[in-house]
């Protein structure tokens, strides 16, 4: 079938089955998307291209499926960059379409050019300049298959005006043939059983679960091997809810402002099962000092991340599900009663909680509350800052793609568009965004397409006029010296009836639930302003660099039979936080 | 420690812009890279040589192999191969010393390729050390210009890398 190359770029989508591109045209994408007027494929305009790519990452996230987003030659596709860097480090798979000038103007410094496969080099897994329309098949197909296979990861399609204008004949490939790109899916059967062999001498076990085995879609099995051979699990930020959080097996997050349990735990270890991680600084600390005792097995797809940040014992490259079943079926069963005991302690020692900060309105209070009020059921996205680790600490996830943050490059803007892809992969789920008042302000706009595109998102901002965990480190590492961290915020409540979406703003503890109660009532986006303690910060933190040994901030979480505001699982639900706490500010407040 | 690297990529645009980007943005030191055609359709090979100690060099290839265009990589390091490089050196060569520096080229079984007035430009191929080894021999009577390739190399016997 003859067509132009804008046709059959749109043709090519069709055949990998997207349902939904979220995108922003101008110039030299213009055939594009003149094409996709016939399309069946839905668009959503955003308001700047970089919420365009925060949402194709919050759509895959959610959904498990490729995202897609679509921007112009220049201004369009370097406003991609931001996300098209978040979704790398994260290892989302996104395929990205640019516009680009005609071949004739390459290089010669046109109107809205820059190099974008140049940009995007270090930041994609892989990218495309298409030199002829006949590519364009083969590159979508491939651009799919390398986007979604191995690690995934972002892959862009840099498409000259010229090259979309010409004609050819169109026919879709049924295969892809790239050499030299092979992923290993399968375990090298010796070291697995090698593995096995290492659990079963092992008397202090711990699973270190990471993203990847949410990519992998391998939830079922590492919650069968933890409860096979009997092993507390924790997971990194990207692999909340990897784990149910309720599971008795269940440690917590790991890292700068993980639980006590999961980082004595990984601390103390003899024996380190690292699934789908790269040993990230943000959970090791200091990797001289990082779980000096235990012999360490490293399952991971990519085998540049063996031996990265940290020397492993027994490498696993394979896809993270293919090689625990292989594994479960060569483990005994096994129970660490005096192990468990020994993290049992921990916890009760050192629960999750905070003190309420006089008669603000605590942060952690708001997140427990949205917790409750979803009954845990919400896909929750977050943005980067205190509020995102508030989020990681109260709201229990059970089941993966449920917490959707952007986790290493830590995009602040990232959740309020990721929150409108989640929210078109789950139209019938509720979607709530846990954002900070500076974090808001970096891709408010998007409130113009949620309000198009009429989406229950709801969005919580923790406002507490601060950059907080700019403030937070400030306070605590630059002797209080608030260096350009206090910020001041628009009614956001007003802003988001301005944009046709509904606000709500709430001061005080009683008005956090009845609020939430009117948000989830409320169809179409809704806005809440929770303006919160403005010093509140989180607890517990090993600062950058530092080990398990230097953890701060234990003084600042109630202990053991005090009365406490709240705390994770131990919290006494439904008692307000200002009831049962004594009142105490937060060390080394103005 | 140095370490020569045979890879095999295909011919796409931008491959070398990918190779030589990875190294510096993950940090490994290149100290030369070559790259020309082979006898396959559509496939180039790159010599590398980069300074690097074994948990680098790991890191270095596992980084490597994961670009879609990379196809083989080969360290050659310990293996018996044939090594070469050119140089093009233009020397000042006065009438005085002419026939010194005559001497000195042919000593290395270098080539004479271009004769001028106050100059002459030799050629030479050999071992990096050969190579190196000519240069320093020639430097006192005054390099005007140089031109190295670096370095290609090939393992010795029947076998082959791709």
């Amino acid at each position: 079938m003859r067509m132009t190359g804008a046709q059959a770029l749109i043709a090519s989508l069709e055949k990998e089955n997207v349902e939904v591109i979220f995108g922003y045209p101008g110039g030299a994408i213009l055939s594009v998307y003149d094409a996709l007027y016939d399309s069946r494929i839905r668009h959503v305009l955003t308001r700047h291209e970089q919420g365009a790519a925060h949402a194709a990452d919050g759509y895959a996230r959610a959904s498990g499926r490729p995202g897609v987003c679509m921007a112009t030659s220049g201004p369009g596709a370097t406003n991609l960059v931001t996300g098209l860097a978040t979704a790398h480090m994260d290892s989302i798979p996104i395929v990205a379409i640019t516009g680009q000038v005609a071949r004739d103007s390459i290089g010669r410094d046109a109107f809205q050019e820059a190099d974008v496969t140049g940009i995007t080099m270090p930041i994609t897994k892989h990218n495309y300049l298409v030199k002829q329309a006949e590519d364009i098949p083969r590159i979508v197909k491939e651009a799919f298959h390398i986007a979604t296979t191995g690690r995934p990861g972002p892959v862009l399609i840099d498409l000259p005006k010229d090259v979309a204008a010409a004609t050819i004949e169109f026919s879709y490939p049924d295969t892809v043939d790239l050499p030299g790109y092979k992923p290993t899916l399968y375990g090298h059967p010796k070291q697995i059983e090698e593995a096995a062999r290492a659990l079963a001498q092992a008397e202090r076990p711990v699973l270190y679960v990471g993203g990847g085995v949410i990519a992998a879609g391998a939830s079922a099995e590492v919650q069968a091997l933890a409860e096979k051979a009997h092993i507390p699990t924790t997971t990194t930020l990207m692999a909340l809810g990897a784990f149910p959080a309720h599971h008795p097996l269940f440690l917590g997050m790991p890292g700068m402002h993980g639980t006590v349990e999961a980082n004595l735990a990984l601390h103390e270890c003899d024996l380190l099962i690292a699934v789908g991680v790269r040993f990230d600084d943000r959970v090791t600390g200091d990797v001289r000092k990082f779980s000096p005792h235990s012999t360490k097995i490293h399952i991971d797809i990519d085998p540049a991340e063996i031996g990265k940040n940290v020397k492993v014992d027994i490498p696993i490259v394979g896809d993270a599900r293919l090689v625990l079943r292989a594994l479960l079926d060569k483990v005994e069963p096994a129970l660490h009663p005096a192990w468990m005991e020994q993290i049992a302690q921990w916890r009760a020692e050192h629960p999750l909680g905070y003190y309420s900060d006089g008669d603000s309105l605590m942060p952690q209070f708001v997140v427990e509350k949205v917790y409750e009020v979803t009954e845990g059921k919400a896909i929750l996205t977050t943005d980067v800052g205190q509020h995102q680790m508030w989020a990681a600490q109260y709201y229990r996830c059970e089941r993966p793609r449920q917490f959707i943050s952007s986790g290493g490059l830590g995009t602040m803007g990232f959740g309020f568009p990721a929150a409108i892809g989640a929210q078109i992969a789950n139209p019938d789920q509720p979607v709530f965004c846990i954002s900070g008042d500076g974090s808001f302000q970096m891709n408010i706009q998007e409130l113009a397409t949620a309000v198009e595109n009429d989406l229950p998102v709801k969005v919580c901002v923790l406002n507490n006029a601060f950059l907080g965990m700019v403030r937070q480190w400030q306070q605590l590492f630059y002797r209080t010296r608030y260096s350009a961290s206090r910020m001041s915020t628009p009614d956001f409540a007003k802003v988001a009836e301005a944009y046709g979406a509904t606000g709500l703003r709430v001061q005080k503890a009683a008005d956090v639930v009845p609020a939430l109660r009117t948000a989830l009532a409320t169809p179409g986006p809704v806005v809440i302003d929770f303006q919160v303690s403005p010093e509140a910060n989180v607890w517990p933190m090993i600062p950058a660099g530092a080990s398990v040994d230097q953890i701060m901030g234990l003084d600042q979480m109630p202990g053991p039979g005090e009365a406490r505001a709240a705390g994770g699982r131990h919290s006494q639900a439904g008692v307000p936080a200002e009831a049962g706490a004594k009142a105490k500010r937060t060390a080394g407040g103005e | 420690m140095r370490h020569t690297l045979a890879v095999l990529v295909q011919n796409q645009p931008g491959v070398l812009a990918r190779v030589a980007g990875l190294f510096s943005r993950r940090g490994f030191n290149i100290e030369s890279i070559s790259v020309g055609t082979t006898e396959m359709p559509g496939v180039s090979r790159m010599t590398l040589v980069a300074q690097a100690d074994e948990d680098e060099l790991e890191q270095l290839t596992k980084q490597l192999h994961k670009l879609i265009d990379v196809l083989k990589i080969s360290d050659i390091t310990q293996d018996e191969s044939v090594d070469r490089e050119l140089a093009l050196i233009k020397i000042n060569a006065e009438p005085g010393n002419r026939t010194e520096v005559l001497q000195v080229v042919d000593i290395f079984r270098g080539k004479i390729v271009d004769v001028g007035d106050r100059s002459l430009i030799a050629e030479v191929t050999g071992a990096t050390d050969k190579v190196e080894a000519m240069i320093q021999l020639l430097r006192p009577y005054g390099i005007k210009e140089l031109v190295r390739t670096g370095k290609v190399a090939m393992v010795r016997g029947s076998k082959s890398i791709a």
